[in-house]
Parts: structure tokens; C-alpha cells; sequence
């Protein structure tokens, strides 16, 4: 098999065997007749219920239960009655099977809300019998057993949340873009990672595969050349990080925190483990996500509490609620809007729901009091000098002392000045969102991934208007990580760089061997380029070769 | 001579109804006694006990009355369990 193609997320590169996430597989839609395929059939209802029973004796817990009533489900008479019925009315075999759990999927459906869940698993068996009996590999997950590269679609968050991480040693999707749900997880993690390989399913499970995320390759059944190479890098990116520690500083003395982005308390607590000079990015709407009420103040209090105390004096940025988009919520009404991405979202949920904000203004002021420590609070999506005037005086009026904003909107880049002039204290460039609103490029648009590289000369353009202000200026971002861009950045007028704690080595090491002068020049040649290749190729005339090699 | 058939009534005591777990337990139950078993609700059609499906399908809520009839060698003492288990309260 050739070589594959693909969009790089991070640098890392990898070599592992390839396990393939099959997408379900739905009865064809002419499948003949075949009334003899009942005992066929019946084999593969029996086969998953004993892999599901399988699952659940090793399971245990709360999980062991809920595969044990699902294999419970793959073996029963009643469906297995309907599908012999459906056979011998002349469905096809899969079609059966469809067709059969269908009905009881209705009936499920009709008694009530406690068995919707059910509904799913019963599909999910669904699927997995359809694959056995059209001969496809089963859908779903696989326990991993060596070090593998994960190759899907796309991956969902329930898969990725089925995923045994620590054997996850590359992840490639056909789908999804640079800054999509598998690209956090993977940046998370330090997997490297590619998205858009076209025709990445094709690959038979079990192929060996390099992955190099820098070059954007895929590389089925590597040369023993090719794989020495790959393991050479993993392993001097692993003495990075056992190497120098520290806080962050170019090679002439220039401060530049380095600082982690946190999703969950997991998280945070994890991240404190680490060599980082704090958080950079607190994302709270991780709280809000996934409930049916909003958190109270006292429950929310309690959380932010224990991030704070995670951090200690260590500087902690804690960005509002961030809804709406990409990131509803199932208790903020929202009209239907045309354009989600340029709608009620970000500090604008607070102009319907002023009272959400003001609740997580007063518990993070209180984690703060409870805490002893001085949260730096910022509002995403802040697009005017009012905007961020109104944040900062909500915010002071509680009693926080530090407000900032996120520079996530043209128009507040170009205007990060007056944002500053009206009250704030430190503004933070939200890269992600600051490229999809630049090039009007969807984040979640695989197909417009070259619109969504922040090499971008013209992102790049943004990040120097901001970069021009007297207060801090910090990059929360996709684009933090890349250790010759966070060169670039710091050239721009950048002073905190905030990531996935596992790639902060590979920038302190690029900081430390980089004088601020030759950022400035990275700077200055990218921002002459005409595409983000162009940018990236002139900024590395200034690089030092050992940057160039992580 | 033909094989002795059993019935009895029994009320619902989970209280989520016969779903997920209890039924779940039920229905393991209703199989290991190796007899046919059916399970009404009221005056309803009885299906089979040893399907998930068709037992949650019946909606029995806490409280309900469900009707247990099995047949064959045994099927006394097999109610007599299943009985006990339906009046259980799985979730408390």
C-alpha cells in the first residue's frame, strides 16, 4: 500500500499496528432472500452475546451490569423469533435483523424514558450482528493488546473515552480537521496525530504503520529504516522532557510563561503534577456540558476551589463559560440560529442569560477568598470595547481582581488597544477561534483545513495588532504547541504560552535555544509570506537546526 | 397426562418498574428454570418471560400486578422464585 496523505496535528511521529474503528455496517438495500439463513443468523446473535458477557465479566461494576443485560438482549427468543418471521416473510438476512430490532426498538421507545438507553444498546447489538452476518468487522472499539495506531472515520467522544489511552500510540482520521474533538484529544495526550488521510479506512487492521504528524505522512508496513528513525525521535523528544525544566526563557533571558490548557478537575490535577508555570486556560463550560440544570454557585464554588488549591501560587487563568455552537447547553434556551459559529455564543449567552455569569463571577471570587490565591478570570468571544468594559466591571464588582478577555474576533485584535484602554488587565489570543473567524473557515470544516492552519499569514497579522498592548498578551491555542510557531508568536509580542502540558518541553527547549531577536526576524519573514507553507519555510531560515528536528 | 401449569400474581416492587436491572434479573431467572414462563400485565397478552425485550416491553411499573404461568415438572417451586424476585425491590 502507498504512502497516505494526511493534516498533521503537533509534530510527534510514531510507529504502531493499525487498529481500524469499522463505521456500522447497514443491510445493503437489495439484499436477497434467504430463508436459509436462520441458523447463520442465530450463530452471530449467539457469537456477540458471548463476546458482550465476554466484556462484562471483565468489565465489573456498574458496566459488568449494563453489557450483562445487552448480551442478555443478543440472546433473546422473543427478537430471535421476530427475525425468523422476517426471514421467512423474504427479508434478506441483515435486513432481518434490522428490521426486527427496529420493531422492539419502537416498542422500548414507548414504554417510557428509562429504556432509551436501552434503545441504543439494542442497536449496538444491532450493528454488530449485521457486520458478522455480512462478514464485515464488528463496529466499536477493541480492546487494545500492543501499542496501536487508531485509524476511524472519525472519532466520537464515546470512543475515545473506550479507548485504553496508554496503548494509543497514533490516531488517524479520514474525517475531522485540525482543531475537531480527536485533535484535542490527541494534542491532550501528545499522540501524535493526522486528520484527512483519504482513504485511511482502506488500511487492513494489523498493518504496521509510521506516522509522522510534521510531514503529514502515513506510511503502511515501514522500512526497518524508517521505523529506527521515528523511534529516534520519539526517544529525544522523551529526553526533552526528562531534560531541562523550569520556566520558560529565550535564550537571552526573555521571560514566556508556559502554561497548560484544562479542561476537567482531572485535568487540572494532573497538569499541577507537572513542569508549568500554571494554567493558561481553565475551560469551565467542561461544568455546564452534559446537565440538564446549571451547576449552583456553591457546587461551582467547590470545583474552581479545588483547581485553585491544585495551583497554588502558580498563576491560574480561568476563562467564563464558553456555550453555544459547537458547545450547547441542554438548560440555555436558544433560538434556532442560522449561523451557530456567528450567534449567540461565547460572552454573548450573558446578554440572554446575564444570571449564568454572574453566578460564575460570585464562585470564582469565593474559590479565590476560600483559596487564598488570585485567579486571572477573561471573557471568550469579546468583540468591542463595551463588551469587554461591561466583563471587567461585573467582574471587579465581585471582587476579582484580574480581568482580561480573549482576543478570538478580528475585530478584537485590531482593536486590542481600546479593548485594554477599557479596562483590562491582560488579554489572552484564542488561535482556534481568531483563524475560523479570519479566513471564514468552520473549525469543525475538514475540507477547509489549509484556510484553518494558523500559519495563516493574515492570523498571523492579528496576533501582531494584538501583540502592540501594554499588558500581558498570552496564546491559548492550537497554535502554542508548535514549537517554531510559539517561536513566531513570542516574535509578535506573545509572553504566555498556553498548552497541553505534554508538549510544553519541546517549547522550552525551542525558547531556550532562541535569542528574542531571531523570533522577531521569524516574525517578520512569516508575516511577508503568501501562504502558511511559505510562512513556515521562511521562519525556519531562523530556526536553530536542533528546533527544527523536534 | 398432560404437564401441570402454575399460576400466580405477584405486584411489582422496583421502583423503576421492570427495567434494566430487575428485569434483567428476572429474566436470567425465568431462563435458569428451564420451563416455559410467561409474565402478564393485568388482564394483558402474557409473553414470554425469558425475552428482556418482551418484559420491558410490557411497561410494568412499580405497583403494577403482573400474572406468572409456567408448565411443567417443577413449576410450582420455579413461581415461587420468580414470585419472590418481582417483589423485590432490586434498586433500594
Amino acid at each position: 500500500m502507498p504512502e497516505l496523505l494526511g493534516v498533521g496535528v503537533g509534530t510527534g511521529a510514531a510507529v504502531g499496528t493499525a487498529v481500524v474503528l469499522a463505521p456500522a455496517a447497514r443491510p445493503p438495500a437489495d439484499e436477497p432472500a434467504d430463508p436459509g439463513a436462520g441458523p447463520r443468523v442465530r450463530e452471530a446473535f449467539a457469537a456477540v452475546a458471548a463476546t458482550l458477557r465476554e466484556r462484562a465479566e471483565a468489565a465489573g461494576g456498574t458496566t459488568a451490569e449494563v453489557l450483562q443485560a445487552t448480551a442478555l438482549m443478543a440472546a433473546d427468543p422473543g427478537l430471535l423469533a421476530v427475525v425468523d418471521a422476517r426471514l421467512a416473510a423474504g427479508a434478506g438476512p441483515a435486513t432481518a435483523v434490522d428490521q426486527a430490532v427496529e420493531q422492539f426498538c419502537d416498542v422500548l421507545a414507548a414504554s417510557g424514558p428509562y429504556l432509551a438507553e436501552r434503545v441504543t444498546d439494542l442497536r449496538d447489538v444491532r450493528d454488530r450482528v449485521v457486520a458478522r452476518v455480512l462478514g464485515l468487522p464488528e463496529p466499536g472499539v477493541p480492546q487494545l493488546v500492543e501499542p496501536s495506531v487508531i485509524v476511524a472515520r472519525d472519532l466520537a467522544p464515546a470512543d475515545t473515552a473506550a479507548l485504553d489511552l496508554s496503548l494509543v500510540v497514533g490516531i488517524v482520521t479520514e474525517l475531522g480537521g485540525p482543531t475537531s474533538h480527536t485533535a484535542i484529544i490527541a494534542a491532550q495526550f501528545d499522540i501524535p496525530c493526522l486528520v484527512r488521510v483519504a482513504g485511511a479506512l482502506g488500511v487492513a487492521a494489523g498493518t504496521p504503520l509510521a506516522l509522522d504528524a510534521r510531514a503529514g505522512t502515513l506510511v503502511p508496513d515501514p522500512s526497518a529504516e524508517l521505523r529506527e528513525q521515528v523511534a529516534a525521535r520519539r526517544a529525544a523528544r522523551l529526553a526533552l522532557a526528562a531534560g531541562a525544566g523550569g520556566p520558560g526563557r529565550t535564550a537571552d533571558g526573555t521571560t514566556v510563561q508556559l502554561l497548560a490548557n484544562v479542561g476537567t478537575l482531572e485535568d487540572a490535577e494532573r497538569a499541577a503534577a507537572q513542569d508549568v508555570e500554571g494554567v493558561g486556560l481553565f475551560r469551565t463550560e467542561v461544568l455546564f456540558l452534559d446537565r440538564t440544570s446549571a451547576p449552583t454557585l456553591s457546587e461551582q464554588t467547590d470545583a474552581y476551589a479545588r483547581v485553585f488549591a491544585a495551583f497554588g501560587a502558580r498563576k491560574v487563568v480561568v476563562r467564563t463559560l464558553d456555550a453555544g455552537a459547537d458547545k450547547p447547553l441542554a438548560f440555555v434556551e436558544v433560538a434556532p440560529e442560522e449561523n451557530p459559529a456567528l450567534g449567540v455564543r461565547g460572552l454573548r449567552t450573558a446578554r440572554r442569560h446575564p444570571e449564568l455569569l454572574q453566578t460564575q463571577l460570585q464562585a470564582l471570587a469565593a474559590a479565590a477568598k476560600q483559596t487564598g490565591t488570585h485567579p486571572w478570570v477573561m471573557a471568550p468571544m469579546v468583540s468591542t470595547p463595551a463588551e469587554a468594559a461591561d466583563f471587567a466591571r461585573a467582574a471587579r464588582a465581585v471582587g476579582l481582581e484580574t480581568v482580561g478577555a480573549m482576543v478570538e474576533v478580528p475585530a478584537a485584535a485590531l482593536r486590542a488597544r481600546q479593548l485594554v484602554a477599557a479596562g483590562l488587565d491582560f488579554v489572552s489570543l484564542g488561535t482556534n477561534d481568531l483563524t475560523q473567524y479570519a479566513m471564514a473557515a468552520d473549525r469543525l470544516e475538514g475540507d477547509l483545513a489549509d484556510l484553518l492552519d494558523p500559519w495563516q499569514p493574515a492570523v498571523l497579522q492579528l496576533v501582531e495588532a494584538t501583540g502592540q498592548v501594554h499588558v500581558p498578551v498570552g496564546v491559548c491555542g492550537e497554535a502554542a504547541r508548535d514549537p517554531l510557531l510559539a517561536l513566531v508568536l513570542v516574535g509578535l509580542g506573545v509572553r504566555s504560552l498556553s498548552m497541553a502540558p505534554a508538549a510544553v518541553p519541546a517549547v522550552r527547549f525551542a525558547l531556550a535555544r532562541t535569542h528574542l531577536e531571531a523570533c522577531r526576524a521569524m516574525a517578520n519573514a512569516a508575516l511577508g509570506a503568501d501562504s502558511p507553507q511559505q510562512a513556515r519555510e521562511f521562519a525556519a531560515r531562523f530556526a536553530d537546526p536542533d528546533v527544527l528536528a523536534l | 397426562m398432560s404437564n401441570p401449569t402454575a399460576t400466580r400474581t405477584a405486584v411489582v416492587a422496583s421502583r423503576v418498574g421492570l427495567h434494566a436491572r430487575p428485569a434483567s434479573l428476572f429474566v436470567q431467572a425465568a431462563a435458569a428454570t428451564g420451563l416455559p414462563v410467561t409474565i402478564a400485565v393485568g388482564d394483558g397478552d402474557a409473553v414470554d418471560a425469558r425475552s428482556i425485550l418482551m418484559v420491558m416491553g410490557l411497561g410494568a411499573q412499580h405497583g403494577d400486578q403482573v400474572t406468572l404461568t409456567a408448565e411443567g415438572e417443577g413449576a410450582e417451586a420455579a413461581l415461587d422464585q420468580l414470585v419472590t424476585l418481582v417483589e423485590t425491590d432490586h434498586d433500594a
